[in-house]
């Protein structure tokens, strides 16, 4: 069962590498998008630094749910995603596999790059530790309803306007809670019980969406 | 799959899944809804909107409460419904449990809607403005938004078997992140702002005004079972106009 999974996940990370602009698409993304506010609003260091973590956090929202078409789409069309789905192995072990992955190519270098997009709107020092940290943990939320989204358009045509409609509303208590710790933080104020929140979310989505998004990829298998 | 197999629910259950028996069945029910929902729902209108006394704050216009809180309650009970008729459908393999999700789908949104229409309208007199990003006002139309994605998925594919299943697998997520949702909403207000207004602690209402709204909500409840029951019936008379119970009813 592991083995299955280490293999997708090795399987998928090799096929990014060979075309890295599917990586690097949504993350010039997220900074182009951070880049956009200032010009936007103002380009005022006391105004930014007051809506940085806002703005960050939903350049992140974007920028994984742009990325979320790597998770099902190529192997839907080419027929793989019937074979892995008849692998013989529980289904979740692969949305899990596959959630991993969109994970290490979405949202872990989102995480790596908001110091720098957090320096461009001004963000007090001291609340970038509580930034990164959220979004460590905030992030991976977003990957598995996500996938929940991902596996229910596979097949649908069109479908990039159609799945952030059904997951964005799923992802606002990570925005809350994720801007509501940065906030917190540069005000001096403590974080913990956020970031604790935002844990027991991505626990709590852990628990159920690998099942719904098995589900749904079976589901969709039916059409066609 | 196995901890059911030993289980069984009542007979009306299983009857309740072949679609002629839940067409006839609705054909028998639908009459008493509709005149429930008849005079509930005009009692508790003439009543509210005529006779209950004038609030002593808002003067008249606090009587939009007889719209805007029934329609509040029947959007938020209308997806629970949804999830539930879906999983139903999942659990038991029920066409006719999509067929009543589906359904509800558009009334609830229809519900939804209104209340955050009634409620821009009764905020303009009462707040000065139309919109407040008040928690409440906040998760409803995050609830909106939750039925649009349902709709939209339920458009997006063609095949109706497999538009059902997938709409209960949304619909079932959504229902569980909803009280998540609205706990993070709340949080998420009381932070940024004071809640300037609630809408919840009425300081006990008296009976002359408090009986027309519940006969107005039991009332709104009797006529979505009924409007349910019609566009559910609609539905399975286009789903199965293949079959020949359904060229024979449509001959008489």
């Amino acid at each position: 069962m592991m083995s299955f999974m280490f293999a997708i996940i090795r399987r998928d990370l090799l096929l990014v590498m060979r075309y890295p602009a599917e990586m690097l698409n949504p993350l010039m993304f997220f900074v182009l998008v951070v880049a956009l506010f200032p010009l936007g609003i103002s380009p005022e260091a006391s105004l930014l630094s007051q809506v940085a973590a806002g703005i960050v956090w939903v350049a992140a929202l974007l920028a994984t749910l742009l990325a979320l078409d790597i998770l099902f789409k190529a192997d839907f069309a080419d027929g793989s995603l019937e074979q892995l789905l008849m692998a013989h192995q529980p289904t979740w072990i692969l949305v899990l596999a596959k959630v991993i992955v969109h994970w290490l190519i979405s949202g872990l270098p989102l995480v790596l790059l908001s110091p720098l997009v957090a320096s461009m709107l001004f963000l007090p020092a001291e609340a970038l530790p509580t930034l990164m940290f959220s979004l460590l943990v905030g992030t991976p939320t977003l990957s598995l309803f996500g996938a929940v989204g991902a596996a229910l358009v596979t097949g649908v045509k069109n479908a990039g306007m159609l799945i952030s409609l059904l997951v964005l509303p799923l992802y606002i208590p990570v925005l809350i809670f994720g801007t509501g710790a940065v906030a917190a933080a540069a005000q001096g104020l403590p974080v913990s019980g956020y970031l604790a929140y935002m844990a027991a979310m991505l626990i709590f989505a852990l628990m159920i969406t690998p099942w719904a998004a098995a589900m749904a990829l079976k589901v969709g298998q039916m059409q066609g | 799959m196995s901890w059911f197999d030993n289980w069984h629910l009542p007979k009306w259950f299983y009857q309740m899944a072949s679609p002629k028996w839940f067409y006839d069945f609705g054909a028998r029910l639908q009459p008493w809804f509709a005149g429930l929902a008849l005079i509930l729902i005009s009692w508790g209108l003439v009543w509210g909107l005529l006779y209950a006394p004038a609030d002593y704050q808002q003067g008249n216009s606090f009587r939009i409460i007889y719209v805007h809180v029934p329609a509040a309650i029947l959007g938020q009970s209308l997806f629970l419904f949804m999830a539930v008729a879906g999983a139903i459908g999942l659990i038991w393999k029920i066409k006719v449990a999509f067929m009543v999700a589906r359904s509800a789908t558009l009334v609830g949104a229809s519900f939804t809607a209104l209340a955050l229409i009634t409620g821009a309208v009764w905020g303009k007199p009462t707040w000065g403005t139309y919109w407040v990003w008040d928690a409440r006002l906040t998760s409803t139309l995050i609830l909106l938004f939750l039925y649009t994605g349902v709709m939209a998925l339920n458009q997006a594919i063609p095949d109706r078997s497999v538009a059902g299943r997938a709409t209960a697998i949304l619909a079932i997520i959504g229902s569980i992140n909803i009280p998540i949702i609205k706990y993070s909403v709340d949080w998420w207000n009381t932070l940024h702002q004071p809640s300037t207004f609630t809408l919840t602690s009425k300081p006990s209402m008296p009976p002359e005004m408090y009986i027309p709204l519940l006969l107005m909500v039991i009332g709104c409840y009797c006529f979505c079972a009924w409007l349910i029951m019609q566009r559910t019936r609609n539905e399975i008379l286009d789903q199965e106009r293949q079959s020949s119970w359904v060229a024979r009813y449509l001959e008489d």
